[in-house]
């Protein structure tokens, strides 16, 4: 296969031709992987491997990568792959806890705007465009810096700065979705606004509203990990990811690189495989938004 | 340049500062709300331990010198009505008035941001047409790949990793602050020197969306018809690029930067925490790990403005650049 044909070079985006086929299918078969690599790794690791959390060995601490510690030790002697499993654990939980929440709210605001419109519509998108005019870290800030110390500040406050988005969407999908015939129809056979809401417009959405849902996760594991780095998110004995890159930061500084190193790609890794098994989801249920960036 | 346009654009302006007062407004009533629902305890704060061992008539007496026994409602007003006469209160984690505070660190923020924000812009300008002129050549996915990395990297961590870097193994670059910690002066030479690394890392962290935007405006624009037209004239590769695809492709991006307003503080809020550049989104998180009230009010006041007045920048250049777009219209 090595004619690069011209006739597909419609867009950049669709310019790979037909090697541009194989790639997309290795970049969706690399993301099942790591996905599945990284579920398997947070559910099956901690429940195999015991361990004290809190133990230490003096004797042991900030040993470079090797094979007995393939991450090294942090500055207790603690294996810190297995830290990294524990406090990815602990931000998945976070990040897909805020992230249904989030979605929750958003889809709830977003098919009350569409579907009442008028005033009702006009007031909501005035306070969705209020709220979205503070900055996401700096209002998550403000929130935890009132409510502190604990999980449940930080899920609430990622997930107070996320649903506007979602609601921006499920909104302009009902919208879109009022006009159609078998809407009308349902309208017409005398059906109520809330069956119509629940029976036809709530389905059409949901495949958006799931999208949304797990592109968020990433965004909010990123949030609560800067959060907890700014030393406002989780307490320090958690291990996070964000707890573990500003715990490291006095070993950084002594001039051992892994401790900061591998929790950084520990977000790193399943945000990439996140965002491109979801734009393969987005190809499939919205084929025309094919251009837009995944970003 | 027709004054009609001008005047539609005053006209926008001014729309926009209509809206803006009532979304300043509906933010600082949340933030005093928000703090009146939370268990924080301004008098215990404020008093300490001395706190533990007071009677409730002392306590009291200190809530109605602190005003915090009126409602919540009531105080906001009060600040309200005093912010606008130049008064935002004490910081007590700065021991300044919030006002002084600002205004030492505002310029220091703006500098960094400034400087950060152009580095991404050039840095992304030239990655993007590269990346754009041969859509998914090696050199293509190098750039976009590393976009994407770039993109869900936390910047705090691309911090730490360039100060152990810079700072620490190849000695080059100070690891924080603004000036030697020996010198007791700010001179020009000190702050140049302590800006690299903390701009770097800003301009790094806001590089990939511009870098993936121009790509794809630049890679839309020649696949266009004036460029098609210009390749068919004989027109070098050069100028087809450079003078065609680039113009086009390039104006729609520059008028999304206003819109990157809250990116950029967000940026700033991690990158000034991990470099102790002495800004006010360094003195945010300060206000916010000792619970500081009137300065975090304050300073998520003043970001809120700042999204807002980028938001119309955004709509101001779009309407210049494109006019097919209407002023009135938006």
């Amino acid at each position: 296969m090595t004619c690069d044909a011209p006739a597909s070079r419609g867009t950049v985006w669709r310019s790979y031709g037909t090697k541009g086929r194989s790639t997309r299918t290795l970049r969706v078969r690399t993301s099942v992987v790591l996905v599945a690599a990284t579920v398997l790794a947070v559910l099956l690791v901690p429940p195999l491997v015991q361990l004290d959390q809190q133990a230490v060995d003096l004797a042991a601490k900030l040993l470079p990568p090797s094979w007995a510690h393939p991450f090294g030790t942090d500055d207790l002697g603690r294996d810190l792959l297995l830290r990294c499993v524990y406090g990815l654990r602990v931000s998945l939980l976070v990040g897909a806890a805020a992230a249904v929440t989030a979605t929750v709210v958003g889809t709830a605001v977003g098919a009350t705007a569409g579907a009442l419109g008028g005033w009702v519509d006009r007031g909501i998108m005035r306070v969705v465009d209020t709220v979205s005019s503070v900055p996401h870290l700096l209002l998550g800030i403000f929130i935890v810096a009132m409510f502190r110390p604990g999980v449940w500040p930080v899920i609430v406050s990622v997930a107070l700065t996320h649903w506007l988005s979602t609601a921006r969407i499920v909104r302009a999908e009902v919208l879109s979705l009022r006009s159609r015939p078998y809407v009308d129809a349902a309208v017409s056979g005398g059906a109520s606004r809330w069956r119509v809401a629940v029976r036809q417009l709530l389905p059409a959405v949901l495949p958006q509203a799931a999208l949304a849902a797990v592109l968020m996760v990433p965004h909010a594991m990123w949030h609560e990990s800067a959060l907890s780095f700014l030393g406002l998110g989780l307490p320090t004995h958690t291990a996070s990811l964000g707890t573990l890159i500003q715990s490291a930061r006095g070993s950084l500084l002594a001039g051992q690189w892994w401790p900061t190193l591998f929790p950084g790609l520990f977000v790193i890794v399943p945000t990439l495989a996140i965002a491109g098994l979801a734009g393969a989801w987005r190809e499939r249920i919205n084929p025309r938004r094919r251009s837009e960036l995944m970003l | 340049m027709t004054s009609p346009l001008w005047g539609a654009m005053a006209r926008l302006a001014g729309r926009r500062l209509l809206f803006a007062v009532p979304v300043l407004l509906v933010v600082t009533f949340g933030v005093f709300a928000i703090a009146a629902a939370s268990p924080f305890d301004p008098v215990k704060a404020y008093a300490g331990t001395a706190a533990l061992g007071a009677d409730e008539q002392t306590l009291d007496r200190l809530r109605a010198n602190l005003g915090v026994d009126q409602p919540f409602t009531a105080r906001w007003w009060h600040w309200l009505t005093s912010a606008l006469s130049g008064d935002l209160g004490e910081s007590s984690v700065m021991r300044q008035p919030v006002a002084q505070v600002i205004g030492e660190r505002l310029v220091w923020s703006a500098l960094l941001c400034a400087v950060a924000f152009a580095a991404a812009v050039l840095a992304g300008t030239v990655l993007g047409v590269l990346a754009a002129r041969r859509p998914g050549s090696p050199l293509d996915r190098v750039v976009t790949s590393l976009a994407y990395s770039l993109e869900a990297a936390p910047v705090f961590w691309l911090a730490l990793l360039a100060i152990w870097l810079f700072a620490l193994q190849m000695g080059v670059l100070p690891a924080g602050g603004l000036t030697d910690t020996a010198s007791e002066q700010v001179t020009a030479g000190q702050v140049v020197s302590h800006l690299v690394l903390p701009a770097g890392v800003l301009a790094v962290s806001q590089l990939p969306w511009f870098t993936l935007y121009v790509r794809q405006g630049v890679g839309d624009a020649l696949a266009e018809d004036p460029v098609r037209g210009a390749r068919a004239r004989g027109v070098s590769e050069r100028t087809v690029l450079l003078g065609h695809a680039l113009r086009s492709g390039l104006l729609p991006v520059l008028t999304l930067i206003g819109s990157r307003v809250p990116e950029l503080i967000t940026g700033a809020l991690l990158v000034e925490s991990v470099f102790s550049w002495p800004g006010i989104a360094a003195a945010t998180v300060e206000a916010a790990t000792a619970v500081d009230f009137p300065l975090l009010a304050a300073l998520t006041t003043l970001a809120t403005a700042a999204v807002l007045v980028g938001n119309l920048l955004a709509d101001l250049l779009y309407g210049l650049f494109d006019p097919r777009v209407k002023f009135s219209d938006m």
